[in-house]
């Protein structure tokens, strides 16, 4: 019997007995490449399939020793013509199941929804304790350095600073500048209507050394350096560096944690007062061109309206945002297991947490400061 | 055979393979020719370029001088295409640590291939196709649908080899398939890599330290030393050579220990075979 054979693809002809069961003779190469239109159709066969020819097989690999063998296990049928090859994949084949999940099963999604907001909530919770039982951790940590047995390294110390303040410096001052321009530029315009042009200046001094710089280069080193905590720290997490430096006895908290939280309050309170002197210089740079308010002139004024308390609100802020920074940073970094997916994650969190919680806690002083008489 | 799989004598030919990180030079006119149907093992001590020789051939180093040729095709290192099937898919390759794809599961790792050469394959044989892949590389069925993270490392080289063996490659190539494998583990996998050549008639590249699994399955052993292949050749014909490296490792006390364990499983196999 000769088939008609299509290049590179199988092929199949159906034969009815008098009792309708078939004889499938299959032809042509029966490998991944050429099975891919044919398994279809011979899942569509009605009627029990008694016999599967397979003299007309020039090449058969697993997959397609699978599919005729999935087909004659389905329906009883018998496989007639097999070649030597063809039967030894078959038998190799006979004890393997195809059946079965092949991702996790998933609950319901009445059930599954719940039990995600009960997961959620739960890991909400945890996560608040763990962050307290981290900050613990490092402040115990903290105190070994400063009256016990550990040392500091200063080495580290000295190079996270370079990483998260040096560094940078050109981003946040050139930000900081453009911000400088766009508060002296609106203001202007608004303050201009009412006659009080010259009051941009305090617009722009106060808001810099205030608000301004310190949230702006909180935001900014979240960005940069706390996700850089978080990816650096997890990876070492995956790579089994972590484990490999408790078992040597070298903390990670010690050796990883504590340089980059102390680098990053000893580094925040400099980037924030450069970050507003930046601003005003932006502001006074604008205010020359349109305000017809001399460079220097804007610079004096900025040491006459702004009260010295407004720099120490800017620079008391800067510590405690850069603890927040880096203890999210360093956290969610150790929260890494199992697979990469989860470092992507986890510096994702760090930034969204520490920018938010960054937020948060500067409306928390801007009604503090003015409590105080700092308004 | 038809014109779908190679049908010369030499699926793998490596002509003046030269290798050069900076002025470090890792190979220096290497040549090497497997023969098809064999396992071939590629031993060397560290820092050989056992690893850098499979990368090149397999097209992921562009080699700084020589000719490569795979199946038939000659290689140029980052493009697969000018044979009439792609190579790719006419090969499967185990890396040392398995590098599954942490984000899938073991029989999603296994679609991979099959989804990118063949989209024509309706889900349910593809399905099918991931499972049995996954049990015949001696993995539990109910591996399939786990994440390689909850793998111990002994199965997620299974599951890797699983990957490697879906599009039915003629050409396996295997980096240290038994290190970190306890005895037991190594030397399942190791009937497994024989059982397979076997049944599917692959020709297989493999790169080990394992003396138990030089003296075991491989047809002919390939040394490296010197920047070259230095030998070629099954266990017996490289002991007849007088090279120090060789005779160190194959008559060191792990090599000999090997070669023992190899002639007491012999012994013991024909004294079953005359009392049956």
């Amino acid at each position: 019997m000769t088939l008609p054979t299509m290049r590179d693809q199988a092929d199949f002809t159906v034969q009815a007995d008098d009792d309708g069961a078939l004889t499938i003779a299959l032809a042509g190469p029966l490998v991944v490449s050429s099975v891919g239109y044919l398994d279809p159709r011979l899942r569509q066969l009605d009627g029990p399939v008694r016999q599967i020819d397979l003299s007309g097989v020039q090449e058969i690999d697993t997959t397609g020793a699978w599919t005729v063998w999935r087909l004659a296990r389905d329906n009883a049928a018998q496989i007639t013509g097999a070649s030597e090859e063809a039967e030894r994949l078959i038998a190799a084949l006979r004890p393997l199941r195809g059946d079965g999940a092949i991702v996790p099963e998933e609950l319901p999604l009445l059930t599954r929804v719940p039990a995600f907001v009960g997961d959620y909530m739960m890991a909400l919770g945890r996560g608040t304790l763990g962050i307290l039982e981290f900050l613990g951790a490092m402040l115990l940590a903290a105190w070994k350095i400063a009256f016990g047995s550990s040392r500091l390294r200063v080495n580290a110390v000295v190079r996270q600073v370079e990483l998260v303040g040096v560094t940078a410096l050109p981003i946040v001052g050139l930000m900081s500048f453009l911000v400088g321009i766009v508060i002296a530029q609106q203001g202007a315009v608004q303050l201009q209507d009412l006659g009080f042009g010259e009051m941009t200046v305090n617009l722009v001094g106060r808001i810099s050394l205030r608000e301004l710089g310190i949230l702006m280069t909180a935001i900014m080193v979240a960005g940069r350096s706390g996700s850089s905590f978080a990816a650096q720290i997890g990876t070492m997490k995956l790579t089994e560096e972590i484990d490999a430096m408790r078992t040597i006895g070298v903390s990670p908290m010690e050796a990883l944690v504590i340089p980059r939280v102390l680098a990053a309050v000893l580094v925040m309170p400099l980037l924030g007062f450069y970050s507003a002197l930046l601003s005003i210089i932006g502001g006074a740079a604008i205010s020359t061109l349109t305000l017809d308010i001399p460079f220097w002139t804007f610079i004096n004024r900025v040491q006459e309206v702004v009260p010295t308390h407004d720099l120490w609100v800017g620079l008391i802020k800067g510590p405690v945002f850069g603890l927040i920074i880096a203890l999210t940073g360093c956290y969610q970094g150790m929260q890494v297991k199992g697979n990469s997916e989860e470092v992507g994650h986890r510096t994702t969190v760090a930034v969204v947490q520490a920018i938010f919680a960054v937020i948060v806690l500067d409306a928390f002083f801007a009604v503090f400061f003015t409590e105080l008489g700092w308004g | 055979m038809s014109a779908l799989h190679y049908t010369g004598d030499c699926p793998i030919v490596v002509e003046g393979l030269t290798n050069a990180f900076g002025d470090h030079v890792i190979h220096e006119g290497l040549n090497l020719t497997v023969r098809r149907g064999e396992i071939i093992g590629v031993v060397g001590g560290s820092g050989t370029g056992k690893s850098v020789l499979m990368r090149s051939i397999i097209g992921l180093q562009a080699p700084a001088a020589g000719r490569i040729e795979v199946l038939g095709q000659t290689m140029h290192a980052g493009s697969y295409g000018g044979g009439e099937i792609d190579i790719r898919s006419r090969w499967g390759v185990l890396f040392q640590g398995g590098a599954l794809f942490s984000t899938l599961t073991v029989a999603e790792n296994v679609e991979v291939p099959l989804r990118e050469f063949y989209p024509e394959i309706g889900d349910e044989l593809r399905h099918e196709i991931a499972r049995f892949k996954v049990m015949l590389s001696g993995l539990p069925a109910d591996a399939a649908a786990k994440y390689p993270s909850e793998l111990s490392g002994g199965m997620r080289k299974r599951a890797g080899l699983a990957r490697a063996l879906a599009l039915d490659p003629e050409l396996l190539f295997l980096d240290e398939p038994t290190a970190g494998l306890d005895p037991i583990g190594a030397a399942a996998f190791d009937a497994l890599t024989k059982e397979l050549q076997d049944t599917l008639g692959l020709t297989v590249f493999l790169i080990t330290h394992d003396l138990d699994t030089l003296h075991e399955i491989c047809d002919r052993v390939a040394v490296i030393a010197d920047q070259q292949v230095i030998a070629v050749g099954t266990i017996p014909e490289l002991l007849a050579l007088d090279h120090p490296w060789i005779q160190e490792y194959f008559n060191g006390p792990r090599g000999r220990a090997a070669a023992d364990a190899q002639h007491r499983a012999k012994a013991i196999d024909k004294s079953n075979g005359q009392g049956a």
